[in-house]
């Protein structure tokens, strides 16, 4: 297929379409609305169901049903709304169901604003809902990625039977680019011998529900569950990291700031290398373990606190400094992180 | 070649529209396009803007904090972007909107279009966005004149608009000449 010009959410919502995605629900916030526009005339054109929910809630559990089904289903939300979806979200994962939740980042706690923002990481990260668990997190860092992970998502959270979040956010969900998307698949809603279809009068009723109440032997099962996510599905992508001082760590929008940086830095003779998570669980320990002859990480991210920089630090074991430097009002620029680095470099410690 | 354009002007005056013919016309010659529109409450009733980004390499921020050319349909759009152009920067000025005793850098470089006049002219008020367009392929090395004007035809075509070609050319034409007698 040829390239198009999409806007960042209506990539996401045609690849997801083109994934084989045939069930959406879910309820409008800016800056993900545009997902649920386009898919509310385009997936009746591919024979789907679009239902914009009255809540975010409803959207979430439809979204539950809809994958108890076998199909699959998706829905997205941001900011406040992304937080409603967290008691669905564990529910999916108690009843080892799988879906696709997107979470279109913006800035801020309780209503925050519309602007770009990454402070949701530890949400997306550590289960967001109650309980004890975790969600594969894919961050898309560019408009083609946003479609390119749509198919993934549905693969992986099939092929665990599990959740899968997609943490793109308010940049890349708002601008357009040239975005190629891929060539549609049919989806069998009844591939799947796990899933309410029904069955013949005198066989026992399939059922979902918890898996705690029916599993054999349910610890080995989810610790085995989880082992196996972490050991096989980190990604990420590394750049100019072999020789490094200073190595960058950034996902979705801010990567690609980096990326530049590591340009720039790289034509002032400055060793700068740059580690982009794709997966922001299972965390991708593996890329730090090639990446320990640096003298500093630094945790580039949109929000105060350092969310991602504790991940870093538990990836590193205190072998390496790991610093953050994050900004919530604006995406940072490569000028002023170089300046830091600069500084930095010039530090007898850090 | 990497040049950073911002549009702006009022919501109506098709800053946004000015926007997407750019990148369009720059993934037809394969270059790596990015547009960022202002959204959210900014659009209603207000000002609109759209960051613009055209280059053979890879685009990474899609906030332009320094801008190469900015396109200004109204006086807003001129106090907002005016500071942040590149020293040498082309600055494109909607002269039918903003007044005369309107004050400019030295150091950049300022085209006077009475676009909206222009554009009522040719009774096509709703295209001053493209007679700016003409102007900045006339004084601007972005786009060929010709190139663009086609990528503007075949923009509004796709779109099933074209039935306004021949005045939305004759818009655009009549920017390439305001700027070049310049």
């Amino acid at each position: 297929m040829s390239k198009v010009l999409l806007k960042g959410n209506e990539a996401l919502a045609e690849a997801a379409l083109a994934a084989g995605c045939r069930f959406y629900s879910g309820y409008p916030i800016t800056p993900q609305t545009e997902i649920l526009e386009y898919l509310s005339w385009r997936m009746e054109e591919v024979g789907g169901v679009f239902i914009q929910a009255e809540s975010e809630l409803s959207g979430i559990n439809m979204v539950l049903g809809a994958a108890a089904a076998g199909a699959r289903a998706l829905t997205s939300s941001s900011g406040p709304g992304f937080s409603l979806k967290q008691e669905g979200i564990s529910y999916l994962v108690a009843a080892d169901l799988p879906a696709v939740i997107v979470d279109v980042m913006r800035i801020g706690t309780g209503l925050g604003d519309i602007s770009q923002g990454q402070g949701d990481y530890w949400q997306l990260t550590r289960g967001g809902g109650h309980g004890d668990y975790r969600t594969i997190v894919l961050a898309p860092a560019s408009v083609q990625e946003n479609a390119d992970f749509m198919s993934e998502a549905f693969e992986l959270a099939e092929k665990y039977r599990h959740p899968v979040l997609i943490a793109s956010d308010a940049a890349i969900g708002q601008m357009i680019e040239a975005v190629e998307i891929a060539e549609f698949q049919e989806h069998n809603i009844d591939k799947f011998g796990w899933t309410v279809k029904g069955c013949k009068k005198g066989d026992e009723h399939r059922k979902i529900q918890n898996v705690y109440y029916t599993h054999p032997d349910y610890e080995a099962f989810l610790r085995g569950k989880y082992k196996e996510i972490e050991e096989k599905e980190q990604r990420y992508e590394m750049i100019q990291v072999e020789d490094a001082e200073v190595v960058l760590v950034a996902y979705g929008i801010s990567s690609r700031v980096c990326m530049e940086t590591v340009e720039m830095a790289r034509e002032k003779g400055l060793k700068v290398g740059l580690i982009r998570p794709i997966t922001l669980w299972p965390f991708p320990t593996k890329a730090f373990q090639k990446a320990l002859h640096a003298r500093l990480f630094l945790s580039v991210e949109i929000n105060i606190l350092g969310q991602m920089a504790d991940d870093i630090r538990l990836a590193v074991k205190g072998k390496v400094p790991v610093v953050h430097y994050g900004s919530i009002f604006e995406i940072p620029e490569p000028e002023d992180m170089i300046k830091k680095i600069e500084e930095w470099l010039n530090k007898e410690e850090v | 070649m990497k040049k950073e354009i911002i549009c702006a002007g009022f919501g109506g005056q098709g800053v946004l529209t000015a926007g997407m013919i750019l990148i369009h016309a720059g993934m037809g010659q394969d270059q790596n396009v990015l547009f960022y529109p202002s959204y959210g409450s900014e659009m209603r009733g207000g000002t609109a803007n759209c960051t613009v980004k055209v280059s053979d390499k890879m685009i990474a921020s899609p906030v332009s904090k320094h801008p190469d050319i900015l396109l200004a349909l109204n006086t807003p759009a001129v106090e907002k972007f005016e500071p942040c152009l590149k020293s040498g920067g082309v600055l494109l000025v909607n002269s039918s909107i903003v007044p005369k005793e309107q004050k400019f850098r030295e150091d950049i470089h300022v085209i006077k279009i009475p676009a909206t006049d222009i554009a009522a002219e040719v009774q096509n008020l709703k295209a001053a966005n493209l007679v700016m367009l003409g102007a900045l392929a006339a004084r601007t090395d972005l786009f060929e004149v010709d190139y663009l004007e086609k990528a503007i035809l075949e923009f509004f075509e796709k779109k099933g608009k074209g039935i306004y070609n021949e005045k939305n050319a004759s818009c655009y034409r009549q920017g390439v000449r305001a700027a070049k007698g310049q």
